[in-house]
């Protein structure tokens, strides 16, 4: 007999909430560089380090309260020091632009001698990263590690399948329901956010109405580095920090921005969730799934995974080419082009 | 400074360092920096041609050079005839069910109206993967199972290793033709993203696809198109020329392997770059030029952007997979986990952007002058960290850790070449000749 409530449980357990959490980290990400390309108008290439740059100083800030003995009880400690990472990336960010960008911005340079640019921005985070922390990888949750695991979760139901809910999961999903609901208020209520919005919808009306550009770029990179520092720090605190990940984050990041439409702020979240789920739906393997469907002489022999987990970039990367292909500006149409 | 005399200069400089380090280190390490410094100018010169001469910005160089490393394999190591007996037949059965499905999937299109053809080719697809499925599996795991500490993996026609060099070019030209057909006549980032995608996913497939590349566990030991070090050492003529040189047989033996190889690379070297100032010269140069400057005017005088851009694109591809071939060949042996994108991509952006892009002599020494300080800049930021740090205590923690993180001072010092460079002098260091 099929066993519904099980099969339910398998999933939400490996396909859902892992899924959720993901999506959340991407969109938080891709939200970073949709602003970036909505405002500066080029593809930052050092998103990804500017997201590790971020963990990392919230991780150093984090070791120096645990020393003094500051802890959030059940809570992973790096939350309390995630002022100081955004605080230290808003800083990174503005100089970057003001040394490197700037310059560009006002010679009118074509948008590739901008994204030339940042990939150096790259290359300079990235050994400033591993300068300063090491390429190691290091483990940052502490606190309480689930909320209810799966034998638990099995002791409570009866069910034979467990369920775990970790707290990075929580946490992850709750903080950036926050973060975009707070950003959300921002773009479309606040004086400065519509201001935001007008420069990147038509640049030239919005210096005739007064609009102060500098202003504009400014405040768009105190955002993307507060979103990028957020976001660099959750996928730290789910997986664990190591530097080199975040270079590999930043294909399906601007996978999931430019499926929602680059420039796009819902677009972002939207392409965030559909990458992650994508990814690891496609990766995932169904066989004890089918099993609690199927009755036992169907059960199948191999995995049923439809593409090895080594291939998850590329889930990213055919979603991609699939919306390049049929709807060139995003689901969402972001910039035309 | 006139060009021709400025150039001079600057090859001077470059030949100056590298007898320096012969002179200072030793001449064998000259020679190995040497022959890489050959190979990045060869890649700078594929990048250059996509970047210099048409304006597009690939940012999948890995990919590239590793399907070259990818032909090495394929072409010069023996054939594994027991993993051919295991599995090969089903392997061949499930590429050409793949071959179909594509074939027929792309008819469908053609035939039928976008609704029914969607929902057609989606059940073709479907059905095509879980049938090719259904010969793959079981012939990978026949395949992986013959001797895996040894083989495990087909092997290859056991041809010399030289013709890889032009197959490794042959793959990444395919592989550069789908994705420019895929990605080309969108926004300039598209192909970035894109580019950044497939090498991606090249460097995942041959990490993982054991029954083709052995994956982690390397195909070691490729044949070699020079003799060996230890070969050399035991004939007489050998011996006899060491004595007369008054140099050990060791070390002579090494310098004249690496001299062998310095020479090989450098004909390629000569050929790709006469080929590509020939083409730069030539009426189709000319047409590059003018569709990298103005595209609509270009358009307007009826040539085709898309197609040429997809021509220039596959062009420098092979130029950079055939480079990855080379690079495999000196190596001696195919480490599919040693790609990473800061060395293989980004590198090779920073030396055309130093050398100046939209010259082959200026792709050519910065792949040269990037190279060399992408290998001194370890020891000079070492030697810099010891001087820095002299005045704290031996064992002081923070010296320790400044010891410890001075190699990825070479990271910081790519970065900071390229955005300087990029600011100050944004044409590199020999500028782009006004034609």
């Amino acid at each position: 007999m099929p066993d519904f409530v099980n099969a339910g449980v398998l999933i939400a357990n490996f396909l859902v909430l892992p899924g959720l959490t993901y999506g959340c980290q991407l969109a938080l990400g891709a939200l970073g560089v949709t602003l970036v390309y909505g405002i500066l108008r080029y593809s930052n290439f050092a998103h990804g380090e500017t997201m590790s740059f971020g963990a990392m100083v919230s991780i150093l800030a984090m070791w120096l309260l645990q020393a003094w003995g500051v802890s959030l009880g059940p809570l992973p400690t790096v939350l309390l020091a995630l002022p100081f990472g955004m605080l230290a990336t808003i800083v990174f960010c503005l100089l970057t632009d003001r040394w490197v960008y700037r310059h560009y911005r006002r010679h009118k340079a074509p948008t590739v001698t901008l994204l030339i640019a940042s990939v150096g921005v790259m290359f300079l985070m990235n050994g400033i990263i591993r300068f300063i922390i090491g390429p190691g990888d290091r483990s940052i949750s502490d606190g309480a590690r689930f909320i209810f695991n799966a034998r638990e979760f099995r002791r409570a139901t009866g069910l034979a399948e467990g369920l775990a809910l970790k707290t990075s999961q929580v946490i992850t999903v709750l903080t950036a329901v926050a973060t975009v609901a707070a950003l959300f208020w921002f773009l479309n209520r606040t004086r400065t956010g519509k201001s935001m919005r007008a420069y990147s919808d038509n640049e030239d009306l919005a210096l005739l109405s007064g609009i102060n550009p500098e202003r504009v770029v400014m405040i768009t990179w105190i955002l993307t580095a507060v979103l990028a520092t957020i976001a660099g720090t959750l996928y730290g605190l789910d997986k664990s920090y190591k530097p080199f990940t975040y270079l590999q984050l930043l294909l399906p990041i601007f996978a999931a921005a430019i499926v929602g439409g680059l420039g796009n702020p819902l677009g972002a979240i939207a392409g965030g969730f559909v990458i992650a789920f994508s990814e690891i739906g496609i990766t995932f393997a169904y066989r004890k799934f089918l099993a609690y469907l199927l009755p036992e002489s169907w059960e199948p022999e191999g995995l049923v995974q439809l593409l090895s987990t080594d291939y998850k970039f590329a889930v990213s990367f055919v979603i991609l080419v699939l919306v390049l292909l049929t709807r060139p500006t995003g689901i969402f149409r972001g910039k035309t082009l | 400074m006139s060009g021709a005399g400025r150039k001079t200069l600057l090859f001077g400089i470059m030949a100056l360092l590298l007898v320096l380090v012969g002179v200072l280190q030793s001449w064998s390490l000259a020679l190995a920096i040497l022959n890489l410094c050959l190979i990045s100018a060869i890649m700078a010169l594929g990048v250059n041609i996509q970047w210099g001469y048409a304006g597009l910005f690939n940012v999948g160089v890995m990919g590239f050079a590793a399907l070259g490393g990818l032909a090495c394999v394929l072409l010069s190591t023996p054939p594994v005839a027991a993993a051919w007996a295991a599995g090969g037949g089903r392997i061949m059965i499930a590429a050409a069910i793949v071959l179909v499905t594509i074939v027929v999937t792309v008819m469908l299109f053609r035939r039928l109206p976008r609704g029914p053809a969607d929902a057609a080719a989606a059940l073709v697809i479907l059905a095509g993967y879980f049938a090719a499925r259904a010969f793959f599996d079981p012939a990978v795991d026949a395949i992986e199972s013959v001797n895996p500490a040894k083989t495990g993996y087909l092997g290859g026609l056991g041809l010399p290793i030289i013709l890889s060099w032009f197959v490794g070019g042959a793959l990444a030209a395919g592989a550069a033709w789908i994705v420019g057909k895929i990605s080309l006549g969108l926004r300039a980032d598209y192909l970035a993203i894109a580019t950044l995608g497939i090498s991606e996913i090249i460097v995942a497939i041959l990490k993982n696809e054991d029954w083709l590349t052995r994956g982690v566990k390397n195909v070691t030991g490729l044949p070699r198109p020079v003799p060996h070090e230890v070969d050399l050492q035991q004939t007489a003529w050998f011996q006899e020329l060491a004595q007369s040189l008054a140099i050990e047989t060791v070390d002579l033996s090494s310098i004249l392997v690496k001299l062998c190889y310095a020479g090989l690379f450098t004909a390629v070297l000569l050929a790709v770059w006469w080929l590509s100032e020939t083409a730069l010269r030539s009426p189709w140069g000319r047409m590059m030029r003018a569709v990298r400057d103005n595209e609509t005017a270009a358009e307007a005088m009826g040539k085709d952007v898309k197609s040429r851009h997809l021509q220039v694109f596959v062009l420098g591809s092979a130029v950079i997979g055939m480079a990855g071939a080379m690079l495999t060949t000196l190596d001696g042996q195919f480490t599919p986990a040693s790609y990473q994108p800061l060395r293989f991509t980004f590198l090779i952006w920073v030396m055309v952007i130093v050398g100046g892009s939209g010259n082959n002599a200026g792709a050519v020494l910065g792949g040269f002058l990037i190279w060399f300080f992408w290998i001194e800049a370890e020891p000079i930021g070492l030697w810099l960290m010891d001087a820095l740090t002299a005045g704290l205590a031996e064992d002081s923690a923070l010296r320790l850790h400044l010891l410890e993180s001075a190699a990825h001072m070479r990271l910081i010092t790519m970065g900071l070449i390229l955005l300087l460079v990029l600011r100050f002098s944004p044409r590199g260091l020999i500028p782009e000749e006004k034609r």
